[in-house]
């Protein structure tokens, strides 16, 4: 009769671990709850700070909030709108998206599959440290080096995209939308890398194996196996880059030769972005003009909270392939 | 062939700057020299300290140079004052003096109707803000164009230019106000300020007076010109221009010198064009007139003078104040502060780093007003 009989009353010390367990279970219970509400009061915080702001200076606006090209807070009357710092902001981010996921995928499967150790650790790390570069750093390395140096990229797309019309280009500082989407996808690299690079390696080795033992090819092993697995992974890593992408401000602010007008090519100067239009305008601003950059401000916390919807509801239906059932 | 070009071009740049640089601080070095042999016990002898303690200020980025000046010779007698000016830009500066923030403002602009109102609440027992015009400035039209170093513009031309309605350097026009100078046919590029800026204001303020035909828009602090580039603040505009062959831009004076690029020389219709230098803005100053009431010194330039000599492109920025009411704590300093900075010493010091003095009939009135400000 090694094992005590259930009615027995457990030993005093058995008795006193036992509560104790139970005690810290419920301080740290108790503390990841709060940590969780107080995210939620933060954001709700926010959300209700910007709506309140906007729905004071919504009625001031003479132009039409959501159409109007102008930008021109501080007059009277004040007309603002934010169609064009929409546009800008969408497609910028876009051409960040399109030029740096394929890339960091890339890279991520090179490091996690590819490369031998002795490359693959050194990489991660200067990856790494890409991410810990302050953003007005990238900005003045926009402004020095890279405009002065895409004039010759921008010619030869002229020279064979040109006649599409958003290629077009007809010299002049490339100081435009492309250049920030350029810029941008080289600041969202690392962030998109290290997550797929994480659920790369996630990826079960056991059918790594199985299908190198059947005779698939390495790229073979990767395209039935790895992508597959990682693919949610990627779409959650590409939304977080979207996401610094959206919101990035003094890069885009020091690249950017803004204007409140929307060109028809990408090549063209001019453009705005929400976090550039506020901090390019705030100085300036009287009452009214700050009020109408924090409307600004809610549509772009709005337009980042529905891609991250978007994102959860991509990974969601995407759930089978994702490694918590593999 | 075009790398090399550009290699070229950095060097040059670099050199230029590394000369540039060393003029400057060569020429500091002479100012604190002459300053020792008995300028500054002079400057000191004519600051009229009063009042103790931290004097805050804010406002205008386009006359931070001008306070960096004042304040430096200012604390250098005064040791007892700590004055400090934030150049938040002029409608920040407002704001904060309208919320009783700081003891006085700087602003490129005149304070507004309903901002007069607003001042009441600050200045106590029936007071209001007023403007004193204290700082002048030539806003220059500086341009990078390889082989032309001397270029005569006039407002229509100009106006076309920033509306890209001219594109090309050898357009009829500009040639045919310079018949003497080979002119490329190198694309304009035209830079504008991104930002909100008393600059801008004065720059479409000249266009829309001087060349209404050409320049439909109403003068306004944000552009609002059809393309161009932008840049943020004179000196983003300023090193955009140095850095691209066949732009153009308008920043103050300063940063022309600053970066060593060449400007317009404006054809006003008087007899010889006019270029933009202290002096001659100073005389365009001295063609506006006040039209301020009840102590109130704001200004109205004549954007379109005529006058010989005269450079019409001309900045007035103000330092507002109450004129009753002021907070007692800061009264003092501010009132000795300003008589510094509109005194002789304090006009004279302007002209060293580009910025004009006021012509002597506003500045006797500004000196008049400083004096009963209570």
């Amino acid at each position: 009769m090694d094992i005590s009989p259930t009615t027995a009353p457990p030993p005093p010390e058995q008795a006193e671990r036992a509560s104790a367990t139970r005690m810290g279970d419920r301080i740290f219970l108790g503390l990841s709850k709060g940590s969780g509400i107080t995210l939620l009061v933060v954001m709700a915080a926010i959300a209700a700070f910007l709506a309140w702001r906007t729905i004071g200076v919504l009625p001031e606006n003479e132009g039409n909030f959501l159409t109007t090209f102008e930008w021109n807070a501080n007059a009277t009357p004040p007309v603002f709108g934010i169609a064009v710092l929409a546009f800008g902001t969408v497609v910028s981010s876009i051409i960040a998206m399109a030029i740096a996921v394929p890339i960091a995928v890339g890279i991520a499967l090179f490091i996690s599959h590819y490369a031998p150790r002795k490359i693959a650790a050194p990489m991660a790390y200067i990856i790494d440290l890409l991410a810990a570069v302050p953003s007005i750093i990238y900005g003045l390395w926009g402004a020095l080096f890279l405009v002065p140096h895409l004039t010759g990229l921008y010619t030869w797309l002229d020279q064979f995209f040109g006649w599409t019309g958003i290629f077009s280009y007809d010299g002049g500082a490339p100081r435009s939308l492309f250049t920030v989407g350029i810029l941008l996808a080289i600041m969202i690299l690392p962030i998109v890398t290290n997550v797929s690079r994480e659920v790369f390696k996630q990826s079960p080795k056991m059918q790594e194996e199985a299908a190198l033992a059947l005779g698939a090819t390495r790229w073979e092993v990767i395209r039935m196996s790895v992508l597959p697995f990682g693919r949610s992974g990627v779409i959650s890593a590409a939304m977080l880059g979207l996401g610094r992408a959206l919101g990035e401000t003094m890069a885009v602010a020091t690249v950017l030769s803004p204007s409140l007008i929307i060109k028809e090519s990408l090549l063209d100067p001019g453009g705005a972005t929400f976090a550039q239009n506020i901090a390019a305008a705030f100085k300036e601003a009287g009452p009214i003009g700050r009020d109408a950059l924090i409307a600004s401000g809610l549509v772009l916390f709005v337009l980042t909270l529905l891609v991250n919807g978007a994102a959860r509801m991509i990974i969601a239906r995407r759930k089978e392939y994702s490694g918590a059932n593999a | 062939m075009k790398l090399h070009r550009t290699n070229r071009l950095r060097t040059l740049s670099v050199g230029a700057l590394a000369v540039t640089s060393a003029l400057v601080l060569s020429a500091c070095g002479t100012d604190e020299n002459t300053g020792n042999g008995g300028g500054k016990t002079d400057a000191a002898s004519n600051i009229n300290c009063e009042g103790k303690g931290n004097l805050l200020a804010s406002g205008s980025s386009a006359q931070k140079n001008a306070m960096d000046v004042w304040v430096q010779k200012y604390q250098q007698a005064c040791k007892e004052t700590q004055v400090n000016y934030k150049a938040t830009g002029s409608g920040a500066g407002i704001q904060e003096f309208l919320q009783g923030k700081t003891a006085f403002a700087g602003s490129d602009s005149a304070l507004k109707e309903d901002e007069i109102k607003d001042s009441q609440k600050v200045c106590k027992g029936g007071g209001k803000g007023i403007n004193l015009p204290m700082v002048g400035g030539p806003v220059a039209v500086g341009y990078n164009l390889s082989g032309v170093d001397d270029l005569v513009l006039d407002a229509p031309t100009l106006a076309k230019i920033f509306d890209s309605k001219i594109t090309k350097w050898d357009d009829t026009a500009i040639k045919k106000l310079n018949p003497d100078t080979k002119l490329p046919s190198t694309k304009i590029q035209a830079f504008h300020r991104s930002d909100e800026s008393g600059t801008t204001d004065n720059f479409t303020d000249y266009l829309n007076t001087a060349a209404p035909d050409d320049w439909k828009y109403e003068a306004s602090k944000a552009w609002k010109g059809k393309g161009g580039q932008s840049a943020d603040g004179s000196s983003g505009v300023a090193s955009n221009v140095k850095q691209t062959d066949g732009a153009i831009g308008y920043f103050e004076l300063s940063y022309a010198t600053g970066s060593d690029l060449n400007t317009v020389k404006l054809d006003t219709g008087a007899s010889k064009p006019v270029e933009a230098t202290v002096e001659n803005s100073s005389a365009a100053i001295g063609a506006g007139k006040i039209v301020g009431k009840e102590g109130d010194l704001a200004m109205e330039l004549d954007y379109a003078t005529k006058a010989e000599g005269a450079y019409p492109i001309v900045l007035v920025t103000y330092e507002i104040v109450c004129d009753k009411g002021n907070k007692a704590d800061t009264l003092e300093a501010t009132k000795s502060f300003l008589t510094y900075a509109a005194s002789e010493d304090g006009q004279k010091a302007l002209e060293d780093i580009d910025y004009a003095p006021m012509p002597e009939e506003i500045i006797t009135q500004v000196r008049e007003t400083v004096a009963k400000i209570s």
